[in-house]
């Protein structure tokens, strides 16, 4: 039996479904409606269909269109509870997504009524316990080994799973991060529960007490919420500069669980060196500012104009997708669908039309300024405040004032 | 060297619009592609045969269309491609997708080098890589941007993170996921435009790769979609035109009553 069916009998040809759905898997070509000859049943292409559901919300009315899914078996959903977070690190430091993901589970968990717990492991861990407990979690679950090297993502995820599988959360959640990225499918394949990517919106659905994903798909263009009913943990990776960060408590309650009884395996993977990016500016995906340049730019040697300003105002310094194709600006500062999302309190958008696929990677900044040349650029549907003019006389008038004292 | 490169066929999102009135995607006319990072992955595995030797072989899981993309990728210097082809697969999340796709390589005979994209430009996911690697019970690395070298079994890659990159060694058989920093595609050869219209793409269906059905499609897939909708969209903001004097010094005013500062003392 196919998973998504038409009910013929049901279906009245009104087209609702047509319209919801976002894979044109829909058409009115089937047996004509019973009673009628001027209309059509709905019939799905099971080729296009994703079993998204949107089409069996919009036949609420008539119910002529179901999805049957088969429940799993053998799971005791009853012995999980908590929550627990990927506490990532490299280099002595914990990762600047951790206290967001913290942030969200600590809101998780009061709706939840439940514990917050980060998952630590790495040589020197426990050098990082005050500042996770410093954030309000309950408790830290760590493996202190000299053997756990930072690079070595197969150990910790295979660490990752074995904690997991011992302490039974029913929500575990990552940063949007390379590595974060990486890991937890890792995870989610071995212990064969779901897995939603870069979701930018948690939350616990009252009813059915199920974590709510919430997650952009095809460039932000549409936004899919996501449940994981029948397995557990709930895993899900946090888009990084979404999430507010968890406030520090005065004074942590919070206790360090250690797990030296779990082995650590020999990793298959062997680091050779970090190169760290050395930019005139900050870290992109960390800025508080950033000044971006595209198409408008015209010139490799012009792109200094856009470095100008954001020294001027201490940003960092990006650029669309058509700044870094045509060669101008490496592919390290591309902000967009296919380069880094960021979120800095002003984003400053220098010659950028805004095609969809950057303003996937932008629009959450809290505050968009955009130059153009062009009035009607869709840049600025999304800015706000915009500058209508040539960048070559806005961008240098801006710095001018921003130079000049008072 | 045997390698496999995962591809996937989408819809050109770089085509997709808004229609402003019923806030809803604009589909007319948009191609459907290859992934674009599946581009520069078969790429890379198209300049390991070069050096290496061996074999480029290209597969995919989606419906009978998709064996256009197949063929593109032969075109684009691919020795052979299969389509996995099922109903069995339909509504498969990125676990089920992952362990569909390792049964396949593992029915063809396995791989040395496994290469795929860092994501697909629809889903966004990026999970499969692992996930395939996971079935396979072998090592992965993703966001590779570049591949050092390649002897006795031994492979060495650079690895883009947020800050930098890391160089990493492993022994084969390896997934890696690559970044488009990793290499500039070809375009199709003459050679391959015939080589592509003769090729014969077999279709795989779940028997053949030898998968159990409770793993694949909707029924293998732990997590559903509860719905779907699209975001709302911002109205803009406000618009200053006129001489750059006025039209910046509007700004700042604007930005100052908002108590911005976007001046590097003002902080």
């Amino acid at each position: 039996m196919d998973p998504i069916r038409v009910i013929t009998q049901n279906c009245v040809g009104c087209k609702l479904c047509v319209k919801s759905c976002p894979f044109e898997a829909i058409a009115l070509t089937g047996p004509l409606v019973q009673g009628r000859t001027d209309r059509n049943t709905a019939v799905i292409d099971l080729g296009k269909c994703t079993l998204c559901g949107a089409c069996v919300e919009a036949c609420k009315r008539y119910n002529a269109i179901v999805i049957t899914r088969r429940t799993f078996k053998g799971q005791d959903l009853s012995q999980y509870s908590g929550i627990a977070v990927f506490a990532e690190h490299r280099g002595g430091k914990v990762a600047s997504v951790v206290p967001e993901i913290i942030g969200a589970a600590r809101e998780l968990a009061k709706q939840r009524s439940c514990t917050v717990s980060a998952v630590l492991v790495g040589k020197n861990a426990r050098a990082l316990t005050d500042e996770l407990l410093s954030y309000g979690v309950d408790e830290v679950w760590m493996i202190d080994n000299t053997d756990i090297g930072d690079f070595d993502e197969d150990v910790q995820a295979d660490l990752v799973t074995e904690i997991l599988l011992e302490k039974k959360p029913e929500v575990f959640l990552g940063g949007g991060t390379v590595i974060g990225r990486s890991l937890l499918p890792r995870v989610a394949a071995r212990i064969l529960t779901g897995l939603t990517a870069d979701c930018t919106e948690l939350s616990i659905d009252p009813e059915t007490q199920l974590l709510k994903q919430t997650r952009p798909a095809f460039g932000g263009n549409i936004m899919a919420t996501i449940l994981c009913q029948n397995h557990r943990p709930q895993m899900a990776t946090v888009r990084h500069k979404v999430m507010t960060p968890a406030e520090k408590v005065a004074s942590p309650q919070g206790k360090v669980v250690e797990l030296s009884h779990i082995k650590v395996p020999k990793s298959k993977l062997q680091f050779l060196e970090f190169v760290e990016e050395k930019t005139a500016t900050v870290n992109l995906v960390e800025a508080d500012v950033i000044v971006s340049g595209g198409r408008g730019i015209k010139d490799p040697k012009n792109f200094d104009i856009i470095e100008k300003l954001a020294l001027a105002t201490g940003g960092a310094v990006g650029a669309s997708r058509a700044a870094v194709d045509a060669g101008w600006i490496p592919y390290s500062h591309q902000v967009g669908q296919t380069g880094k999302t960021v979120k800095p309190t002003v984003y400053i958008a220098c010659g950028i039309s805004g095609a969809i696929q950057h303003l996937a990677g932008m629009k959450g900044s809290d505050m968009i300024i955009a130059i153009n040349s062009d009035p009607n650029a869709p840049i600025f549907d999304v800015a706000h405040y915009g500058i209508v003019g040539d960048l070559f006389q806005v961008v240098p008038e801006l710095i001018r004032r921003l130079e000049t004292p008072g | 060297m045997k390698v496999f490169v995962c591809i996937k066929q989408v819809p050109d999102t770089t085509n997709v619009r808004i229609n402003p009135e019923t806030n809803t995607l604009v589909r007319e006319g948009v191609q459907s592609i290859i992934n674009p990072f599946d581009v520069y992955a078969l790429e890379e595995g198209v300049r390991l045969k070069e050096k290496y030797g061996g074999t480029v072989t290209v597969i995919t899981m989606g419906p009978p269309q998709a064996s256009d993309a197949l063929r593109e990728a032969i075109a684009l210097g691919a020795d052979n491609a299969y389509l996995v082809s099922d109903r069995a697969f339909a509504g498969a999340d990125t676990l089920a997708t992952a362990y569909a796709l390792a049964c396949t390589v593992r029915k063809l005979g396995g791989a040395d080098v496994i290469l795929m994209g860092r994501q697909a430009i629809d889903g966004d996911t990026g999970q499969v890589g692992p996930g395939v690697a996971e079935n396979l019970g072998i090592s992965h690395i993703t966001d590779i941007r570049k591949i050092e070298e390649i002897a006795d079994s031994r492979i060495v890659v650079e690895r883009l993170l947020e800050d930098g990159y890391a160089r990493l060694a492993t022994r084969l058989p390896v997934v890696l996921t690559v970044v488009k920093e990793i290499n500039t595609p070809r375009l199709p050869s003459l050679k391959g435009k015939l080589a592509a219209k003769k090729a014969e793409i077999p279709i795989l269906k779940a028997s053949d790769v030898e998968a159990d059905v409770e793993r694949l499609g909707l029924n293998g897939s732990p997590t559903q979609v509860m719905k779907i909708f699209t975001p709302t969209r911002p109205s803009g903001g406000k618009k200053f035109t006129g001489e750059p004097a006025a039209t910046v010094g509007a700004l700042l005013e604007e930005l100052t009553s908002a108590g911005i500062s976007i001046r590097k003392s003002g902080k």
